[in-house]
């Protein structure tokens, strides 16, 4: 149980049990899948959502209506949000209720070539709030997109998939001692997630995101560029330069900041980096 | 047909004077893109480092020079240039580039006072024969103002009333001189004359006669002007440079005699290039000719001053003119009205740099040509220099050859004007309702008694009541004002020339306006929503508000309180709607407060919104400064839900964003700003001033202005040098709501 104690420390106020059903080291049970935020059985699907943003241009094409979820399994020491990691907070939604939300944004989103982006926090980590909502937005002809970190592994979540245009995938570190040490857990769900998404053939644009001193290691990002090169489903590669706007956050929820005296990258590092994910020509955009 | 009209289609043009039929049998619509375009010619940049040297002079003295004897008229002045040789377009409004005239017909005093401001005098003489011979505009209108419009005006629940300046906010048909010539046009005003030879003359047959004179006059004039220039416009233009010559002569005369607050020019780029279009087929001209010529023309258009006063740029900041071009648009017939030259006079804010004047209007509508939509968008990222109004939903209103006058106020060109009204302050309404009729700032009675409000917390039900009856009592004051102010206008400062390229039966709007909406919104909101508890001074007056929970403001798309505003707007539309108007005028409304949001925030107490005394209002249609928390498109939505029929002078909404949150690069931004447009005016909005900057930017602009010269940002409906705004302006636009994510 001290592999428990550490998760919850990490998870406040989920339960040891139901993070690892929710992480997919539990098998489920298909009826009483224990969503986090869902309310009794009665109730229905809802979901815990942390803001809604309706002209988001960052997390995909066009013009995004994007969705942050409240709850994160990840404690990534770059987080600009760890407001959405608490499992607890945020407001309730149902998937009917988000969707109308959603609807009244989709002149613009059509128009830009846009369409929705579950985000975070984890979206999936409330998979089946995810995949109802995005059955509903495909039903009146919206595009979704979910940014993950491909941690969470479940049915629900290859299901979600089936209803998903573009999958933001979030590779915080491509050697497993770092990520762990980024992020706290393990490297390997995502690299599964990054497979069966190949396998699949779903369309996804992997996100790095470049913190000097931490995730900066060339030889790293080579090892990574050289994975992706067996990934045809990988349209894009999104290199995120790290910054610190987020910091006033963890101040404000008493969390120690721990890259408070690490520096923004400059343009050349990004190039640096940039220029060995594009060979074999993948596409590499940045943004810093 | 005339030998001027060679190589054009025929149609009712050529018979009766319209404009309209000319550009629809005439017009090339151009679906491409702006690679055809052109750089500035040598001469076009020597004369504009010239332009930019006097403006520097400006900026630091305030005006360049002034004329303090002779008021001016299309006449008074010789010709003027500023560089003779280099000037492929010329005319100046006086004898030199940017100095200014005098036309004291709307008022004496302004004129003495704004001469005196900047250390000249008014010449004794001409004083004298304006206060003791002439009678003036303002002079009419205090005679015959009541107690209760003085009133009014004095505590500013009606402000920036023209009753002491030109009224503006007409618009000549210039683009007739230049297909007609003058001589056809004088014809066609002398043959209706003719018609009013009628059996009784009443007093509105005589006015009218009286008008029609007036305007062959000015027409005689104009045609002397130009001459004076070396060029006879008596026949019509024969080539690209006449056209455009001629256009420029005829918005010239008009603003040497009038200094009407917003002069604006129509639109006239798509009509121009018919003429370029048969000189390139002709191969009389060159793609670098066409836009030295569009260069040169919008130079003299960044040229035009009017003498302001110090109290007027704190209403109107930076020394605007609204010489507003509308561009693009869609045809009755589904052609685009979009030509080369759309691009061309586009073009104009990269070959001189960005500008606030001309006022460049795109008429957007969702069926633009996609390569215009993305050129537009790019300009407006690169530029901050244009307005978008939609086409889409003033076509259904008003055709399909309107143009903007000032900021978002549509008129048919040469067939419709309006009476300019300002605006009333309903925010100070509905404190009036609260107070029984009673100023919040002074505690004097200015509304009609009633009992005010004595609970502790504020009622909805008696809320609204009470500021129903106030705004009855408000809109009959409103355009009785009005009647008074456009009568003695009309009477002794008529604007002969620009009512000379008019139609003889036009369409009159009284254009009425309203400030505060979105005060008024949420202080409701929070009245039924929240509990808003009243903090009264001594005297039982109510000075400041307690709200006691959360409410739904105006600008997150949430229809508890965007309803509230759509039918405030319906309610007092309606109420105008009632009051008997001069000339049969038909009433509209604008939500619009140009950038005197700032000064009607400084005159109205605290609001039950939470907003505290003196702190400026949002400007126009927009939401209350960080108010609108869902981001951009729900800050769109909500403004798109106002009323168009109830507002039809048009509902300002001006948006500013950082580059980094319309996208990753520029390609991104350019679809998503596009895509933003489209949006917007799918929604129905009306009009959107774009800005694109980072916040740093314009706070590096304060402190170090003469690295930014021509630092240009939208307000409200039209643009402004940032650093000709006063600090208060300046620090108004930078606390507004900058969109981030």
């Amino acid at each position: 149980m001290k592999e428990a104690a550490a998760y919850k420390k990490q998870l406040p106020g989920l339960s040891y049990y139901r993070y690892k059903r929710i992480t997919g080291s539990i098998g489920f049970t298909g009826a009483h899948i224990v969503a986090a935020g869902r309310v009794g059985d009665t109730m229905g699907i809802m979901g815990r959502i942390h803001s809604l943003e309706s002209f988001g241009t960052v997390d995909g094409p066009g013009i995004r209506f994007v969705v942050f979820m409240q709850g994160c399994p990840l404690r990534c020491q770059f987080c600009h949000n760890p407001d959405t990691w608490d499992v607890n907070k945020g407001s309730q939604y149902s998937p009917e209720q988000l969707v109308q939300e959603i609807m009244k944004y989709k002149s613009y989103m059509d128009f830009s070539g846009g369409g929705v982006t579950f985000t975070g926090g984890e979206p999936l980590l409330q998979a089946e709030f995810i995949l109802e909502a995005s059955k509903l937005c495909k039903k009146i002809g919206i595009s979704t997109a979910v940014d993950t970190s491909g941690f969470i592994w479940n049915d629900t979540v290859k299901e979600v998939l089936e209803y998903t245009d573009l999958v933001l995938l979030d590779i915080k570190n491509y050697d497993p001692v770092v990520y762990k040490t980024v992020t706290g857990v393990s490297l390997a769900p995502t690299l599964k997630m990054l497979k069966y998404l190949k396998e699949k053939n779903v369309n996804t644009w992997v996100r790095y995101v470049v913190v000097p001193g931490l995730t900066d290691n060339l030889d790293n990002v080579r090892e990574l560029s050289k994975h992706l090169d067996d990934y045809p489903n990988v349209s894009k590669i999104e290199l995120l330069g790290f910054h610190k706007m987020g910091e006033y956050k963890w101040k404000e929820l008493g969390l120690e900041y721990k890259l408070a005296d690490t520096k923004e990258p400059d343009k050349e590092l990004m190039q640096e980096v940039k220029e060995i994910l594009e060979t074999n020509g993948k596409v590499v955009s940045v943004s810093l | 047909m005339r030998q001027e009209w060679y190589d054009f289609n025929g149609g009712s043009w050529t018979t009766d004077v319209n404009v309209r039929s000319f550009i629809q049998h005439n017009y090339t619509p151009y679906e491409g893109d702006g690679s055809f375009l052109s750089g500035p010619t040598k001469r076009t940049l020597e004369l504009w480092d010239k332009v930019l040297e006097l403006m520097k002079v400006e900026t630091e003295k305030g005006i360049v020079d002034v004329e303090t004897q002779k008021p001016s008229t299309i006449t008074t002045f010789g010709p003027g240039y500023l560089d003779k040789d280099k000037e492929v377009i010329v005319g100046f409004q006086t004898d030199k580039p940017l100095k200014r005239g005098i036309m004291p017909n709307g008022g004496v005093r302004v004129v003495k006072n704004a001469l005196e401001a900047y250390g000249y005098s008014l010449d004794k003489t001409t004083e004298e024969i304006y206060t003791q011979n002439r009678k003036t505009h303002n002079d009419g209108v205090f005679d015959a103002y009541t107690d209760a419009m003085k009133k009014a005006r004095h505590t500013g629940i009606i402000t920036g009333l023209p009753d002491a300046y030109g009224r503006g906010r007409i618009i000549g048909d210039y683009r007739r001189v230049a297909l007609y010539g003058v001589d056809l046009l004088i014809e066609e005003k002398n043959h209706q004359k003719k018609l009013l030879e009628i059996q009784t003359l009443e007093s509105p047959d005589i006015r009218l006669r009286e008008e029609i004179s007036e305007q062959i006059k000015a027409l005689k004039q104009l045609k002397e002007m130009a001459a004076s220039y070396g060029f006879d416009i008596s026949q019509p233009a024969k080539n690209s440079f006449e056209a455009t010559q001629w256009t420029y002569f005829a918005y010239l005369g008009a603003i040497k005699e009038q200094d009407g607050a917003a002069m604006s020019l129509g639109r006239v780029s798509t009509f121009l290039d018919i003429y370029y279009e048969r000189d390139l087929k002709n191969g009389l001209i060159k793609e670098e000719e066409i836009q030295e010529l569009m260069d040169q023309f919008v130079m003299k258009l960044r040229m035009v001053r009017f003498l302001r006063t110090p109290a007027y740029n704190d209403l109107f900041s930076g020394d605007p003119t609204w010489v507003t071009e509308v561009i693009g648009g869609m045809g009755l017939d589904g052609r685009t009205l979009v030509t080369k030259s759309s691009y061309r006079v586009l073009q104009t804010l990269y070959n001189l740099g960005p500008a606030p004047e001309p006022n460049l209007t795109v008429l957007w509508s969702v069926f633009l040509p996609e390569p215009f939509k993305k050129f537009c968008s790019k300009v407006s990222i690169d530029t901050s220099s244009i307005q978008y109004e939609s086409d889409d939903i003033m076509r259904e209103v008003w055709g399909d050859d309107y143009g903007i006058a000032c900021c978002v106020s549509a008129m048919r060109l040469g067939k419709q004007m309006q009476f300019f009204g300002a605006r009333a302050n309903l925010a100070k309404a509905l404190l009036y309702a609260i107070n029984g009729g009673k100023d919040e700032k002074s505690g004097e009675q200015v509304g009609p008694m009633f009992a005010p409000i004595t609970g502790e917390y504020l009622d909805y039900d008696e809320v609204m009541a009470k500021f129903d009856q106030t705004l009855d009592w408000l809109s009959e004051l409103y355009i009785n004002t009005l009647n008074v102010i456009h009568y003695m206008h009309d009477k002794y400062n008529y604007e002969r020339l620009q009512m000379a390229l008019h139609d003889i039966n036009i369409l009159r709007t009284e254009a009425c306006g309203i400030a505060g909406l979105s005060v008024v919104a949420d202080s409701l909101s929070a009245i039924k929503y929240a509990k808003v508890k009243v903090i009264r001074n001594e005297e039982g007056l109510a000075v400041d508000y307690e709200i006691e929970g959360d409410y739904p403001a105006f600008g997150n798309n949430d229809d508890r309180v965007d309803q509230i505003a759509v039918d405030l707007v319906a309610l007092f539309m309606n109420k105008l709607r009632k009051v008997k108007t001069y000339r049969n005028s038909k009433q509209t409304l604008s939500v619009l407060t140009i950038t005197s949001n700032v000064v009607y925030g400084k005159k109205t107490g605290s609001t039950p919104d939470g907003r505290k005394a003196g702190e400026p209002f949002a400007p126009g249609a927009n939401p209350m400064h960080g108010r609108d928390k869902k981001g951009a498109a729900a800050s769109m939505a909500s403004v798109a839900k106002l009323p168009y029929k109830h507002a039809e002078d048009g509902i300002s909404y001006t948006f500013s964003i950082v580059p980094k949150a319309l996208g990753k690069n520029e390609e991104e931004r350019i679809n998503n700003l596009s895509g933003m447009l489209d949006g917007y005016f799918h929604s129905r909005g009306h009009h959107i001033n774009v800005n694109v900057f980072d916040r740093e930017t314009l706070m590096d602009a304060m402190e170090h202005p003469e690295k930014y010269p021509q630092l240009t940002i939208r307000v409200s409906g039209y643009a402004v040098n940032f650093v000709k705004l006063n600090r208060e302006q300046q620090l108004d636009v930078i606390n507004r709501t900058f969109h981030q994510r």
